[in-house]
Order: structure tokens, then sequence, then C-alpha cells
């Protein structure tokens, strides 16, 4: 096969991106671009799929082919398109209100098939397009316009959701950190399944800073722990933080400290099938622990489309009937 | 008694009737199809409970299968029982005011106890009397039950298994009675038991018992013959049901079209076949995703159809109730989509096992703002495969959803089919973006017709956006500029509107200078002609306008009831098309016909109702 060298540019249309100035819509849209080039499949076989919100807009800045339908299906139409097009590489763009709220049924279930798309789940704990309603990831007791004295609602946390749908990948970002966006977009889109990866993004405009405890670039490296498969949980400014298990809970260690070795250190292990550790690591909050990003969860699977094609083919290959006038031929018929 | 007592008869209609867990309906089919495999025409109709299984031996739990087994002209499963083979007492008191005078009841005396009769509501121990029936009717009461257990005594099976075999017994009476060999009855059933060699064994040796009990005991004074068709053209037939004949021309037309077929679809009563159906079909290629809700079918297969599919969606009224947003993003994005919606009884729930019209005006006008699709309607079980095949061809050829309205009526119930070629089928050419095109966006269109032309991904070049948004005519951009919506509205109005050119006109049948023109649409045709024929055969004057495109109207529509002065539309609703008519056509005066009794029509009522306005 002919390799052709992309760019970032060869993603892009000439339609300048209408986000509010300083939405971290526009970083992440950038990683995207980058990590297309990267990944080197051109243009006309990249499909985008997103459905209504902010993000949603995304399609309309990309050269590829794009399609920006409704409100919480674009998890059904990227499954359609991936279905009917296995050669495919298909992408699904979607907020935390579009992919949790509406489109939360859709999503576990395309999770569960372990349809081979990589979603990349906006989450801003807040819906922008509508001018500034609580999701169902906004913090409890969040003041909204929907929520005037604060939510009364639990949030859901994406990881145990696609973990409980028997998710095979999760990832997470952080829109400014450019660099492990590109990691765990990379990844995301050279595992095969769904890959969902949880894109935290500010909206400056109804819940700026949600984020800003990991934002802050002097600080960031104390608060969040970058995962990566084989490697020691290590992190910190100075990498001399940890994290250990004690019984059945993450714990952060100091390297150095109390006899802690850098062979204490727990190593990451994304393979693993049991999403007992990965939980563990998805879940940890702040301040005592680090926000854990980059691949959370790797597990091979067989692919929901990869498994219709094969039961096609192993079915082709008994099968007399394969034509309509073979059907035909084959149906209970007489003379008259 | 001997053949030479075999009375002629130019058609016959029986019903079958038991508890749902009796078998009713494969009995039935099978009678039918052998029927249909000695010459006659066949019709049939399925009435059963949607509860899987009712309490035994109630009145809800009553399932049936109707066969109108003829010489000729067989359009209807016929109104009113010549013979009826009632399993157990609530079989015979649902069944009891569709009995022909004179008709034959065969029931399972063994079944008639006074605690069966009780658990149907009779109140005293003659059910015949309490009916007022036993001055009209033949009874024949056959211990099935009894019989049923000695026949299979050497099987070694335990009761509930030889209870099930009852209906064999059953129908091996009612082949001696109406003279049907029963190798052909072996035969299907060989088919149907391939994997289970000991139940055939049993299912064979109950139905030939059966068989030989009616002709050992001369049970009724004659038996009967029913003529074989002389009308129908030659050629090689089989027996279909409005369901699966719609699953074969989706096959057909993907086939027809070089494309791949993906059904996306949720269960729902009565579509359901199709999607098992097509299922079934992975031999051909063809692709089903059982969706995990009605929102989710319809939305993968618009994904399927952007990605250069022939895609289809089936449901029945509520579903369509859930789709519609997704056709309204089909509508904007002017993707080729098929949706099928097998009608039931509604609104909502409503009663998910019987028929009924009443989701025309939800397919016209049930979207948000202006939504103009095609909509077709099959009028028999057979035709479903032609106009499952029209319905793709106009989609993957126009850009366009269609909805194709059948009905629980015509899906389950079944017709002799004459068996097509592929070859003999029309061309389906997709409406491709030519490969050198220039500068193509999403809304590129022919300037004439207003298609817009179909890129893929994978094609190289012309990559788009498309998308729920309005877009800019001319570039494809997302719009909200005035005259542009204008614009874009009325060329996706203008571009359905089109099509109208590509669809047959209206044809009138029976008289056409007739005093009464008698209008239907869809699954109602075959009693509509029954009426129309069986009036104009009686010297009445009575013309038959019957609609199968119904957006847009064929092209003459107007000219052909400007004719008439007398106009009857008949309806399973309260007047959904002639509504639409009145609207088409204003101050043309229509009179209207309604039932809405999750039953079709009868078609001795349409007679006395047409005599009526003459
Ligand atoms: S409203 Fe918020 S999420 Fe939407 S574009 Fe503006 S900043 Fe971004």
């Amino acid at each position: 096969m002919e390799e052709t060298k992309y760019l970032p540019a060869d993603f892009k249309t000439d339609q300048q991106p209408r986000w509010c100035p300083g939405c971290g819509d526009y970083a992440i849209f950038n990683s995207l671009v980058k990590t297309m080039a990267e990944l080197g499949v051109a243009p006309h076989e990249t499909v985008i799929i997103s459905g209504i919100g902010c993000s949603s807009r995304l399609p309309y800045y990309t050269n590829t082919y794009g399609f920006h339908t409704i409100h919480g299906r674009g998890a059904c139409v990227a499954t359609g398109v991936k279905v009917a097009n296995p050669g495919l590489t298909v992408w699904q763009v979607t907020g935390d209100g579009d992919c949790l709220a509406i489109g939360g049924n859709h999503f576990i279930h395309s999770v569960r098939r372990n349809v081979d798309i990589n979603v990349l789940l906006f989450n801003n704990q807040i819906y922008g397009l509508t001018k500034g309603q609580y999701s169902p990831t906004t913090k409890k007791g969040f003041v909204t316009k929907s929520s005037p004295y604060g939510t009364v609602e639990r949030p859901f946390r994406p990881a145990e959701l696609t973990f409980g749908a028997g998710g095979t990948f999760f990832g997470r970002l952080l829109d400014v950190d450019l660099k492990t966006s590109q990691m765990v977009m990379m990844a995301a889109a050279r595992h095969k399944g769904t890959s969902v990866v949880e894109c935290l993004v500010n909206c400056v405009i109804f819940n700026d800073g949600a984020h800003g405890w990991l934002a802050e670039k002097e600080t960031r490296d104390d608060r969040i722990i970058v995962l990566e498969h084989g490697k020691p949980m290590i992190f910190g400014k100075s990498k001399d933080k940890g994290l250990i298990l004690d019984g059945y809970q993450l714990k952060v260690v100091t390297i150095g400290v109390n006899g802690i070795s850098e062979n204490d250190i727990l190593i990451h292990d994304a393979k693993c099938k049991d999403t007992f550790l990965h939980t563990r690591l998805a879940l940890m909050e702040g301040p005592e622990m680090p926000i854990a990003m980059g691949v959370i969860r790797d597990v091979d699977e067989e692919t929901y489309e990869m498994a219709m094609e094969n039961q096609i083919n192993e079915i082709k290959k008994q099968s007399s009937v394969k034509s309509f006038d073979e059907l035909i031929d084959a149906c209970e018929q007489w003379e008259i | 008694m001997n053949k030479s007592q075999s009375i002629q008869l130019d058609n016959i209609v029986i019903r079958f009737s038991g508890d749902s867990g009796d078998g009713m309906q494969l009995t039935g089919n099978l009678f039918a199809q052998l029927s249909a495999e000695l010459g006659n025409e066949i019709s049939t109709f399925t009435d059963f409970p949607s509860e899987i299984r009712a309490p035994q031996g109630t009145l809800g739990g009553v399932s049936g299968f109707q066969v109108h087994v003829g010489a000729n002209k067989i359009y209807t499963p016929g109104d009113e029982i010549d013979v009826l083979v009632a399993l157990n007492p609530a079989a015979l008191k649902v069944n009891a005011k569709n009995l022909k005078k004179g008709s034959i009841v065969i029931f399972d005396r063994d079944s008639f106890q006074p605690s069966d009769l009780k658990k149907a509501n009779f109140t005293t121990d003659n059910p015949f009397e309490e009916l007022s029936l036993s001055e009209t009717i033949q009874l024949i009461p056959i211990p099935l039950t009894t019989l049923t257990k000695s026949s299979l005594e050497n099987f070694g099976f335990d009761n509930k298994t030889v209870l099930r075999s009852k209906n064999m017994l059953a129908l091996g009476l009612v082949c001696w009675l109406f003279n049907r060999p029963l190798d052909k009855a072996i035969h299907f059933l060989e088919n149907k038991f391939a994997k289970k060699p000991q139940i055939l064994q049993a299912n064979i040796k109950v139905l030939t018992d059966g068989y030989n009990y009616g002709e050992n005991l001369h049970l009724t004074v004659s038996n009967f013959v029913i003529e074989k068709s002389h009308e129908m053209p030659k050629g090689k037939y089989t027996s279909i049901n409005g369901n699966k004949a719609t699953a074969w021309g989706l096959i057909a037309a993907a086939e027809k079209a070089g494309l791949q077929l993906f059904l996306g679809s949720y269960p729902i009563t009565p579509a359901t076949d199709i999607m098992h159906e097509l299922a079934l079909q992975k031999g051909i290629g063809v692709k089903t995703v059982q969706a995990e809700d009605e929102i989710a079918g319809i939305t993968m297969a618009i994904g399927a159809s952007f990605a250069g599919c022939l895609a289809a969606t089936s449901t029945s009224g509520p579903g369509m109730s859930l789709k519609t947003e997704g056709i309204g993003l089909a509508v904007m994005a002017e993707l080729p989509l098929v949706i099928v919606d097998v009608m039931r009884s509604g609104p909502s729930t409503g009663m998910p096992t019987k028929t009924e019209q009443g989701d025309l005006l939800q397919a016209l006008y049930g979207r948000s703002g202006e939504s103009p699709l095609v909509i077709l309607a099959a009028p028999s079980p057979d035709m479903c495969f032609h106009y499952a095949f029209m319905a793709s061809k106009i989609a993957l050829e126009n850009m366009t959803p269609v909805i194709l309205l059948t009905d629980a009526f015509i899906g389950n119930g079944s017709s002799l089919w004459r068996l097509p070629k592929l070859a003999d089928l029309p061309e389906i050419q997709p409406y491709y973006v030519p490969s050198d095109m220039e500068n193509y966006k999403v809304t590129t269109r022919n300037e004439d017709t207003k298609i817009r032309y179909w890129s893929i991904p994978g094609m190289k070049g012309f990559q788009h956006c498309n998308g729920g948004l309005e877009k800019d005519y001319a570039t494809g951009n997302l719009s909200t500029d005035p005259e542009n919506h204008e614009k874009m509205v009325l060329t996706r109005k203008q571009k359905v509107d089109n099509i109208v050119k590509k669809i047959p006109e209206l044809e009138i049948e029976g008289n056409i200078d007739a005093d009464l023109l008698v209008i239907g649409w869809g699954g109602t045709y075959g009693h509509l002609k029954s009426a129309v024929d069986n009036l104009n055969n009686k010297g009445y004057k009575i013309a038959l306008a019957h609609f199968t495109y119904l957006f847009p109207l064929p092209a003459n529509t107007e000219n052909v009831i400007e004719k008439y002065n007398k106009i009857v539309v008949c309806e399973l609703n309260t007047g959904q098309f002639v509504s639409y008519l009145r609207s088409k056509i204003p101050g043309k005066i229509f009179s209207q016909f309604n039932r809405v009794q999750g039953q079709p029509f009868k078609t001795t009522e349409l007679e006395n109702h047409f005599i009526s306005l003459l």
C-alpha cells in the first residue's frame, strides 16, 4: 500500500470554528487533527459523527466525511456507519449532555457491543449550547440556570458507566494538555472496539474552571497522574510520588519516605480484563489523590462489526442460498 | 361413504381455533399451503392474542387461523366460517357470531367438559344451545384428546407432548373432509421437523390416524372437493405472508441496486417477522442490528445509508412515533431510507395484534417542520414484495426517505405469490455523484429534478458534512439566511413532488361508468375488490379506485375522481385518507365508510353499504 503522509491541515476545512474564545473545544480539535495526521488514515476514509451540543459542531471543521446528527443519537449513526463499512475509521464527538443524558441508552449499548468507534466525550459538566443547564456530570449542589438553588442530582462518572457496560477502552485527557491528549487519542484510534475518551474541557461561559484545579500549569503535575501501560504509577513535579494498593484502596506514597522505593509502586496494566483497579484509578479524586489521565483501560475483545462479518462469512460458506434467485429457488413452491 | 358422494364447492372458509399454545397457526398454514399446491387460490388471516400464553381455555387466549380456499378470485380470507375446528369451548364462543348458516363445527369432545365450559364463561352444560347454534350448524364431536393419546401410546411421550399433537389429528380430519391427500402435508412436516425425527414421526402418525378416523367412521354425510383455479397465469407459486414478502422485496432491491442491505430494527408486534426474516438471510449477506430501541433502529439505518447501504427500518405505530425525529433527519439529510410501518390498532399500545389503518396521518404529517417524503401502501400480502422493492427504488433514485405502510392483516396474512426472477425486476440506479464532478458540496443536486447527488465515505474528493441543520443551497455550509431556508424547503418539496412523474397512474377497476366510485387504500384491497366484483356480477354498476401511492398522489387522481358523483372512501380508521383527499380536491363531496374494530372489513358489510348508497 502506498504510504501517504498527512499534515494536520489536510484534515481541516476552510471553515473557521465558531466556539467561544477560550473554549476548551479548540484545543481538543487541534489535538484531533494532529492525531489524524499521525494516524495516516486518509480524510475520505475517516468519518466523524456527532450529536447536538457545542462540541458536536466539530465535523464542520474537519475535511473528512462528517455527519452532524440529532441529539443523543450519534452513537447509533456511528454504529450504522461502522457496521455498513468496517473499513472506515469512525470517530464520534459528543458532550456530557448528548452522550450521557439523551443519548445514555445508546452510549451504554454501543459500548456493550464494542463497535470500533472512537468516542470523544467532551465533559464540561454543563449544557453550553442551550445556555447553561446542569448535565448528568454536573457536581451535586452546583448552581445553573435550571438549578438556581443547586442541583440535587447525583452525577454519573463516565468511567463507571463505561466499565459497567463492559467497555474495553477508557482514556482521559485534559483539553490544555496537548501531549497527553494526542497520546490518548492515538491509543483510542488504534484500539479495536469502542474507545471512550473522556475529554475534560472547559466551558468558559457557563462553567469556567470546572477542571481548574487541574488546569493550572504550575501545580498540574502534582494533581494528575498520566497512566501508561507497563509503566510505574509515578507522578509529581519531581517524579517522587507514586500509587500503591493499601487493602482495597489506592494510596499516594512518596518515594524515599518510610522505606518506599520505586519497586513498591504499582505498574499500570491497562490490558487487565478485570476492572477493579481500573475503576479505582478512574475514580480517584483530589485533593488527596491525583486525577488519572492517559489510557486507563485498553483490553482486546472482538469488535461487533467483525463478529458480524465473521458470522456472515461463516454462514455464506455453509449456505446454498447466496442470492435472491437462490432464495426463490429454495422456497417451498409448486407449478400451476 | 365413498368419494362419489363428494360435493363440489367453489370456495370454502375454514377456521382453526384453540388456545394460543394449541398450534393453530401451524395447522392452518399447512392446510393453506397444501391447498395452494393442489391448485387452489388461498388467502389467510391470523388472529391471535398478544398474551403469549393467556390462561388456558379462556376467551382471552383464543388463537385463530382462517383460510379461504377456492377456485377463483380469492381476495380475502372470507367473512363467515364454513368449517370451524374448535379445540375448546372458548374457541367456539369467540367464533360463534361468524359461523355461516349450515356450517360444520368440528370440536374436541374431551375438552368440552363442565370445567372447560366454565373457563369460557358458559353457564349451562350445552354451549351450542346457549349460543343458539343448535339449529343452524352441523356438529361433529370428536374425542380428539383420547384419540391423540391412543395414537401416540407407543411413543413414550409425556402427557404435555402428546396433547400438543391434537392439532395434527384435527388437520388429518380436515384433510379427509376436503379430499387433501396426505403426502403433501407429510412433505411439509418433513421440512418443518427435519431436525426432530421423533416429533416428525409422531406428527405423521397422528395426522394419518386423523385422516383414517374420518374415512372409516364416515363422519359427515359427504365430503368436499374444491375446484381448482383456472385463471391464474401459469408459473411457479408459493404462499407468502406480507412480512416475509416485505423482507424479500428489500433483499431483491439491494441486489438489484448492487448495495449492501442493512436493517436497524427493534422488536414490535406485528412487524418483528420482517427482522426475523432478514436476520435469517446472512447467507445473502444481509446485515441486521436488533437495536436497543426504535430510535436506535432508525438512526443506525440512517448511518448505514450515509455509508452507502440500502438501509431500512421496520416497526409499527408506537415505534413510528419514536422514529419521527429520525425520519426528519433523513428528510433533512436527503438520504435514501425505507421505513416500514406494519400498522396495528392504536393509539399508544392499543391492540398490538389487531389491524388498523390509523397511521396514515402520522406518516403524512407527523414530523416537525416542512418535512415531505414518499408514502406507499401495499394492497395485499404478496404485493408487499413489489411495494418494498419500489419503496427502495424510489428512495435510492431520488435520495429521500420512503414510508411503506402495511398492516397486521396483510403482514401476517398470506396469499399466493408467483415467484419472480431478479432479472425480471426493474433496474435500480442509486443517484451517485458522477466521479468526475468537481467542486461537489453536500447540497449539490440535479437542478431539474432537485435530487441531491449521493457521495459515500470512501469516495476520494467528495468529503462533506451532512446534518440536521439547514444548509446553504449553494455552498452546503450552515445557514440561517431567511431566503435560503425558504428555498431549501421548497427544493426538498419539489424533489418529492417531482416523483409523481415516476409513479403509475391511478387505475379504475370494476365498472368504469359506475354510479358509485369506491375508494380505498392499502391492505383493504381484497375486501373492496371482492365487494365491488360481487355487486357488479349482480348487475350493479360500481367502480373501484384503490390507492397504493399515497404521497405524492398519482397525477390523474383528480381527473379520475371528478368523473364520479357518488364516492365512498372506505378505511379502517375514522377517515384519514378521506380528509387528505378533501384537502387535495376541495369542494368534492366524499362520503365515507369506516370501521375501527381491529378487524378487516367484511365483504358483506361493504356490499350492503354500497347498495344502500345506490
Ligand atoms: S458555551 Fe461553553 S462549551 Fe459552548 S462554545 Fe462556548 S465555551 Fe465552549
